[in-house]
């Protein structure tokens, strides 16, 4: 997808939900057999959260959305987008019972059933959605552990995942930021190297997917930077999909610029899969804010393989 | 002319270079390098970033998989076919 005409579309709030059941690397160590250092070591990952065992990917959504959206303040909701890899079900997908659960009527509500970049893939579409639909709620929430539990999983693997939701409404009217471009690709040529069946266990060839983010991410970003003449020294922080440590740690060398402005959060809440680009958008516009003017990149990658990077730019 | 022995050895002295390894690599051209510890997931990118440059080719992203790089005879193999 090329970059786009600069387009009026601007995020409106920004919310997560994250389970409150912390679930430590020696906890799972412990079931798994897998060394908790060399999770720790291996991925940066230091403890997740996993939801109740009757707690859904909608009820994950849910708190996410309502969180987002009392932070919004006034709106009216014209569509609704929820991304997820771990939907309870086949189908129906989780987008109809979350809009059902936030009294949203007959808006139309649309799954995006997309692991890892699936947020950032539905914050794009809802940026271009804006201009017909009015103000769009975005969310992505993952129940990882209910995948991870399968049989067969291998242990280093299921050890990386957690569970929480993000969400943001992104709207006409002025927010917090402006959402300048966004860039999305993708390519099925190694959709087998990351791919979770109908029962069978999550596959992930780690060593592959990883080189793929590696070098995909940091293209992704560059690509959207010079599209947009915006010099990467001005952005003032990079909110990558939270994968691995390592991976944030490649792309900074990549790009070129300090370690401290590529978030992460990784060591609290393992991989979110598609949520967690929104949870980490949610956590640093808390804590950090958007200034007038001043650039911020998010980018994701994942099974498909799809990718991409949104530019925004705070108001 | 090139031999057989030139990229092999080309090859060992770059995953020396990207392994960091303080003894020189004595590792079976069909071994996995990353069974016998030479290579790790982060590793591997560093190790395309100098196969690049040491052999003047451009490792395209569909070829960015670990099984081609797994072993020095599958390196060998594939910068060859790169050339």
């Amino acid at each position: 997808m090329a970059p786009a005409a600069d387009a009026a579309a601007f995020l409106r709030g920004a919310a997560c939900y994250l389970p409150s059941r912390v679930v430590t690397n020696a906890e799972l160590g412990g079931i798994t057999g897998v060394d908790p250092e060399w999770i720790r070591s291996t991925s940066g990952i230091e403890e997740r959260r996993y939801a109740a065992d009757d707690e859904t990917v909608v009820d994950l959504a849910v708190a996410a959305a309502r969180k987002c959206l009392e932070a919004a303040g006034e709106h009216t909701i014209g569509m609704v987008l929820v991304a997820s890899g771990t939907a309870d079900r086949r189908w129906p997908g989780p987008a109809a019972a979350v809009a059902r659960a936030l009294n949203l009527g007959s808006v139309p509500a649309l799954d995006l059933p997309m692991p890892s970049a699936g947020g950032l893939f539905g914050l794009a579409l809802a940026r271009q959605l804006v201009a017909e639909h009015g103000d769009v709620l975005v969310v992505a929430a993952e129940k990882m552990s209910s995948v991870v539990r399968r049989e067969g999983t291998h242990p280093n693997v299921a050890v990386l995942f957690g569970d929480g939701a993000g969400a943001c409404l992104v709207g006409r009217r002025q927010g917090i930021a402006k959402i300048t471009g966004g860039i999305l690709h993708s390519d099925g040529t190694l959709d087998e190297s990351l791919h979770l069946g109908l029962s069978e266990p999550l596959h992930m060839d780690g060593r592959t997917i990883i080189m793929q983010a590696a070098r995909k991410l940091p293209q992704v970003i560059e690509e959207l930077l010079a599209a947009h003449h915006v010099d990467k020294e001005r952005v003032a922080t990079f909110l990558l999909h939270q994968a691995n440590q390592n991976i944030l740690v490649q792309a900074a060398r990549a790009l070129g610029v300090p370690q401290d402005r590529v978030f992460s959060n990784i060591r609290l809440y393992g991989n979110t899969s598609s949520a967690s680009v929104l949870i980490a958008l949610a956590e640093w516009s808390s804590a950090q804010g958007f200034q007038p003017g001043q650039p911020v990149v998010m980018a994701a990658f994942g099974a498909g393989l799809h990718w991409g990077a949104i530019l925004l730019s705070g108001l | 002319m090139r031999t057989l022995a030139e990229p092999h050895d080309k090859i060992l002295t770059i995953l020396q270079d990207v392994a960091q390894a303080k003894e020189p690599i004595t590792i079976g051209p069909d071994e996995s390098l990353f069974d016998a510890g030479v290579l790790d997931s982060f590793r591997l990118l560093d190790l395309v970033l100098a196969l690049e440059g040491a052999f003047g080719i451009k490792i395209p992203d569909s070829d960015l998989t670990a099984q081609k790089f797994e072993s020095v005879n599958r390196i060998a193999t594939y910068v060859q076919s790169r050339a």
